[in-house]
């Protein structure tokens, strides 16, 4: 039985491995074209503002950063240098991707993980009392502000908290992820969540409407099923039903829409990382899009794959190991008691 | 036990209508139960037959109270003497009255059946209840750890069948416990609930298996069309049409396979569309013009009811 166990489980490891290969080679190769079809000129990008350069002057980078070479060779190039562990040198910051990812990527996940925390539980919430009040205003209410946070675009969210907090009320500071002027290893714990609040908010406000409807939608078919008309049969008041039947119906379909929202949270988080000026990921991508900066896009590019695809994965492997009617074929089917 | 006068149960004049919406006729009242009446004693089973969409599970959550937001109710409802208002309802449920519901999709699909089958009481004593109805039912120790979807058809219906069995309810409404199980499982079943019956308390076993209402019941309700048309003594179906009162009895007497075998011509006519006057009269041999004056009122007639105009 084990050993059976433990093989199953090294063949759907295999099959995902397999999987997150292929689609990554999809992805760069994808990306890749996408940038060399780019108008923009990276050479000119970064002469840009250095006063007269000649044409040997930008030959002689061009030969230096390899951009003579034709395509498969250039690709050819990156692919070794991902493979090397580097990931290739930004154009841009004049680093190795890998350190520039590594460096951005805290500032990213900290935004991020607070605001999916922050929107999976507001959402969650939400939901549960949309669903329990259905039809009442209460429901009607916080559905209406829902629906209008859908169709919110994030960076015109963020100029509105930007004006109000920011501005007008002078709470929160206008950008980065610390003070200026400050050295890193001097930035208090404390003045990085206070320069977190506001876009961490922005970008769970414009998720948590999303897990909300969801969950409403979810709780009112439960709420409509069978079983819950038979625990009301049985004498259960709505509190007890909840905590019978309710959660545990919907916390898992809630909790996989939250892991696989991880696409629109990187989204998202560009976004408001760019209208806040927070050093993240998401600010180092538009300026690697808009300097043709290749290594630093594919290498953000192939990263945040990574992470989209190990947000389904892990909501797939919580599905399979919380809900016992998947991965489990009748263990003991008939045998008992017929 | 408890034999006073009061009936435990008693349904009179009930009549149930959906509001529908529909494009054409915009909102309109669908009137599916009309005129019921039933009463149940304690220490008796009243089997309640009828063909499909006679009414007979509206009655059943039309006494707990569980109809759905678009449902009107009016008419009588006494349990114990008391009028079943729904806070007398809300009451009861689950404690004095218990549902035995008609579909596996009762069970929680997410919930391991022991667990369901025990309720919100924790007490151990509930625990070996449970432990006792369902070795009777020949369900396992591991069952108890199994989800719905693990079990046989026959297994979940003994699960939903014990979740009845181990309260203390006085009575228990069976809307159609037994499909999907073995026949001496059905037998042990229905054997369990004529104990219950035995030792004081009221049973409605709702069913379209005929022969075995009348091998554990003591009266019979017939239902057609959203309506009780006969209820009898089960003695009278064993003897036969002569003793039985209304047309439709007759016809369901002749339709057992050990009797003649006949089906009845026609079909039960459907809610929103029924006959002004007898609801059975499209059907019926022995109609006459004052059949269609009125539904006919249910009248006691040699020991039993009837609602029809000609029977004798
Ligand atoms: N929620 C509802 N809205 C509208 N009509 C309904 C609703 N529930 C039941 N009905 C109608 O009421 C009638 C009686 O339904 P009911 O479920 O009581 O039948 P039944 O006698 O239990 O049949 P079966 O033997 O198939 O279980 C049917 O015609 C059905 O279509
Ligand atoms: S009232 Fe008339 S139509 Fe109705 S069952 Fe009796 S005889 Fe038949
Ligand atoms: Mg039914």
């Amino acid at each position: 039985m084990k050993g059976k166990r433990l093989i199953n489980i090294s063949k759907v490891i295999g099959k995902y491995l397999f999987r997150v290969m292929t689609l990554l080679l999809a992805t760069s190769i994808v990306a890749f074209v996408l940038v060399s079809l780019s108008p923009i000129d990276p050479v000119q990008q970064y002469v840009m503002g250095a006063g007269a350069v000649s044409m040997e002057q930008r030959e002689t980078i061009s030969e230096y950063w390899g951009l003579n070479a034709p395509p498969t060779e250039r690709y050819l190039n990156w692919l070794s240098a991902i493979l090397r562990g580097d990931m290739g040198v930004s154009l841009l910051y004049r680093q190795p991707v890998a350190r520039i990812i590594s460096e951005r990527f805290i500032n990213t996940f900290a935004l991020m993980m607070t605001s999916w925390i922050l929107s999976g539980i507001i959402g969650f919430v939400l939901g549960c009392v949309m669903g329990i009040c259905q039809g009442k205003w209460v429901d009607s209410i916080i559905k209406r502000i829902c629906l209008v946070l859908c169709s919110v675009p994030t960076f015109w969210l963020g100029l509105v908290f930007l004006l109000i907090f920011s501005v007008w009320l002078g709470w929160f500071p206008i950008g980065f992820s610390s003070p200026i002027g400050i050295a890193d290893t001097d930035v208090s714990i404390w003045q990085r969540l206070y320069h977190l609040v506001l876009p961490a908010l922005t970008l769970s406000f414009i998720s948590f409407a999303n897990v909300a409807l969801h969950t409403r939608q979810k709780l009112i078919d439960v709420l409509e099923s069978d079983y819950v008309l038979f625990a009301r049969a049985r004498g259960n008041d709505t509190w007890t039903i909840m905590k019978r039947h309710g959660f545990r119906n919907i916390l898992l379909p809630a909790i996989t829409l939250q892991f696989a929202s991880f696409a629109e949270l990187f989204g998202g988080s560009v976004l408001a990382e760019n209208v806040f000026s927070y050093p993240g990921l998401g600010s180092a991508v538009s300026a690697a899009g808009l300097n043709s900066d290749v290594p630093l896009l594919l290498g953000i590019t192939l990263f945040s794959t990574l992470f989209v695809f190990l947000g389904n994965f892990i909501a797939n492997i919580i599905y399979g190991v919380v809900d016992p009617r998947i991965g489990e074929e009748r263990p003991h089917g008939q045998a008992i008691g017929d | 036990m408890c034999h006073s006068n009061l009936p435990l149960l008693e349904v009179d004049n009930l009549s149930v209508s959906f509001r529908m919406y529909d494009r054409a006729f915009g909102q309109r009242d669908l009137k599916v139960i009309q005129d019921l009446a039933i009463t149940v004693n304690s220490g008796e089973i009243l089997a309640v037959v009828g063909s499909s969409g006679s009414g007979k599970s509206l009655l059943a959550h039309a006494v707990l109270g569980l109809l759905p937001q678009n449902a009107t109710v009016s008419g009588r409802m006494f349990y114990k003497g008391k009028p079943l208002d729904e806070q007398n309802q809300r009451k009861l449920r689950g404690s004095e009255i218990a549902l035995i519901p008609q579909s596996v999709t009762y069970l929680d699909p997410l919930m391991q059946v022991g667990k369901q089958a025990r309720g919100t009481d924790k007490s151990p004593e509930r625990m070996r209840r449970q432990r006792k109805v369902f070795q009777r039912l020949n369900l396992t120790r591991q069952a108890e750890k199994l989800y719905p979807f693990q079990l046989s058809g026959g297994m979940a219906r003994r699960v939903l069948f014990s979740t009845a069995i181990i309260t203390d309810a006085e009575l228990v409404i069976a809307d159609e416990p037994t499909p999907g199980m073995h026949l001496d499982q059905a037998l042990e079943a229905l054997s369990i609930l004529r104990e219950l019956a035995d030792i004081g308390k009221g049973i409605i076993l709702i069913t379209h298996d005929i022969d075995l209402a009348l091998q554990f019941a003591d009266k019979i309700a017939v239902f057609y069309a959203g309506t009780t048309v006969e209820e009898s003594p089960v003695a009278d179906f064993i003897k036969g049409p002569g003793a039985l009162r209304h047309p439709y009895t007759k016809a369901l007497w002749h339709a057992l396979p050990q009797n003649d075998f006949i089906p009845i011509d026609g079909f039960q006519p459907y809610a929103g569309n029924l006959p002004d006057g007898c609801l059975f009269a499209p059907r019926c041999p022995l109609k006459t013009p004052e059949c269609e004056a009125g539904n006919p009122h249910m009248r006691k007639l040699r020991g039993g009811k009837v609602r029809c105009v000609h029977a004798t």
